[in-house]
């Protein structure tokens, strides 16, 4: 048994200093290349930190998996959101040329684009699977145009971290982080395996995430926002999910 | 200048003899350290991977499945989700979203100590002093002679009071370099994310929902030796064994001395 020394108190102290400022210098490193996640906060911040601080570090550009158009599964399924109400019903039956995506915050050019705005920028399809936080997947191929495409035109500015983007019922929105909003395969979605984008899985307007679970696909998407912070939205925390108890960051 | 509380006593009182021979610990501090760690999240992982399965009690091969779509197997439970047909006409709390923001957690603490545990075994010769059957011992027959004591209740060996017999080597084989690694690449092979940067995770797996299916046994796997694991413990001595892994007592033969 030894007692504390003056230079093991030294020692112990020095260690100490250094470990902290270590970690103080990781913690806003880690902020200034975009590793800490809004729900980092609380009994499970540590464990999403390190999930999406570790996915942005190694994998910031990886891509979604794509399949062979043999895998297209012929039984899809989704689950219903809330029904739509009388105003989505109308344009429904109008063949959604009324329905309208906006764009605006932190961009040069607010734009408000119809389906055939969005129709005449580039069309891209991709065949990816689409997974649940409850266990279940299916695989289709998606059509529409990349939200990069979008955010081009629109001209990010300086500055922005995150896309807000919301559905025709505003209490539905999520937000994701300005590489996956500029990742090629984050796609506006119209159509599903050679036709329009049924209602049922988010049509006429979907934004698919093929790199994160389905919850953060948000279905009837209706306006798009650049921000450099999340902090003024809801509660703060990146989407409702976390409100709901769910993690922001859905790449697991 | 130090002055330490030992060498103090040992000035005042120099007859103190003889000197009790110090016995050697059974589990070196790291062990004891990551076994407990590993305890912990393990137990963590189980119950919140249990309260995730049954937001969707159905298992399929293959990379897809959905209510839609038949499934190799169903659980007989209720779910947590309406929307999954289970043949029950109520629909269990839905605890989702902290079971999986814990699993993930501990993951990470299993993940982390799990590759602190696998360096140092491997660089100290832990695994190889203590795991790996001893010469002589490495066919079957070693194996069958061994079940054949336990199932005859024939009490261990002087040998074995020191150190693993054959068969305990090859389970905490099986379970650190096969179970434990499996069910960690299983998991991952269902994130889309992960998967994305490593698709050869998927393929080995055999495809997202044959890699849930097959993670959903691997849990049973090592639910199954935990149980054992304890009720072996509790057969061969409860607090000895957990005096051993916690504050570090020697072995028996050593205690006994």
């Amino acid at each position: 048994m030894s007692l504390i020394t003056r230079r093991r108190l030294i020692t112990t102290g020095l260690a100490t200093a250094a470990g902290a400022t270590g970690l103080g210098v990781a913690a806003s490193l880690s902020r200034k290349y975009g590793l800490v996640p809004p729900d980092c906060k609380g009994v499970y911040g540590a464990g999403e930190t390190l999930t999406y601080g570790a996915e942005r570090l190694f994998a910031r550009h990886a891509m979604a998996r794509e399949f062979p158009r043999s895998m297209i599964c012929e039984k899809p399924f989704a689950n219903e959101i809330a029904p739509p109400k009388d105003d989505f019903k109308k344009m429904q039956a109008r063949g959604f040329v009324d329905w309208r995506l906006t764009v605006d915050g932190m961009v040069e050019h607010h734009m408000t684009l119809s389906l055939a705005d969005l129709k005449t920028m580039a069309v891209h399809s991709q065949i990816t699977e689409v997974s649940c936080e409850e266990g279940w997947s299916y695989i289709a191929e998606w059509i529409g145009t990349p939200l990069s495409s979008v955010l081009n035109e629109a001209g990010l500015k300086p500055g922005v971290k995150y896309i807000y983007y919301h559905a025709v019922e505003p209490y539905l929105w999520e937000t994701i982080d300005v590489d996956e909003a500029m990742h090629p395969q984050t796609l506006l979605t119209m159509g599903m395996n050679d036709g329009d984008l049924p209602v049922g899985f988010g049509g006429p307007l979907r934004l698919r995430v093929p790199r994160q679970l389905g919850y953060k696909s948000l279905k009837f998407v209706t306006h798009i926002t650049a921000v450099d912070s999340v902090k003024n939205i809801g509660k703060g925390l990146g989407s409702v999910d976390p409100e709901y108890g769910y993690s922001w960051y859905a790449g697991i | 200048m130090s002055l330490t509380l030992s060498s103090w006593y040992s000035l005042r009182v120099p007859t103190l003899s003889p000197v009790r021979k110090k016995t050697a610990v059974r589990h070196k501090v790291i062990v004891r350290v990551t076994h407990w760690l590993t305890v912990v999240a393990f137990l963590a992982l189980v119950v919140t991977g249990l309260e995730i399965v049954i937001s969707h009690p159905r298992f399929y091969w293959g990379e897809t499945g959905n209510v839609n779509m038949k499934p190799a197997f169903t659980l007989p439970i209720p779910a947590s989700r309406d929307t999954v047909p289970t043949g029950y006409k109520y629909v269990m709390p839905d605890e989702n979203g902290w079971s999986r923001y814990l699993h993930f957690e501990a993951a990470w603490v299993l993940v982390l100590t799990a590759l602190i545990y696998g360096a140092w075994g491997l660089a100290s010769g832990h695994f190889r002093r203590n795991f790996v059957p001893v010469r002589g011992e490495r066919n079957w027959s070693a194996i069958w002679a061994r079940m054949t004591r336990y199932l005859r209740r024939s009490p261990p060996d002087k040998r074995e009071e020191k150190s693993y017999n054959v068969l305990q080597r090859v389970t905490y084989l099986v379970v650190i370099f096969v179970l434990f690694p499996a069910i960690i690449l299983t998991g991952l092979a269902m994130s889309p994310s992960f998967v994305g940067s490593f698709p050869a995770i998927a393929l080995i797996a055999g495809g997202k929902q044959t890699a849930r299916t097959l993670h959903f046994f691997l849990t049973w796997s090592l639910v199954a030796f935990l149980i054992v694991h304890v009720a072996m413990i509790a057969i061969s001595g409860f607090w000895r064994r957990m005096r051993a892994m916690t504050i570090g007592g020697g072995s028996a033969a050593e205690e006994e001395r």
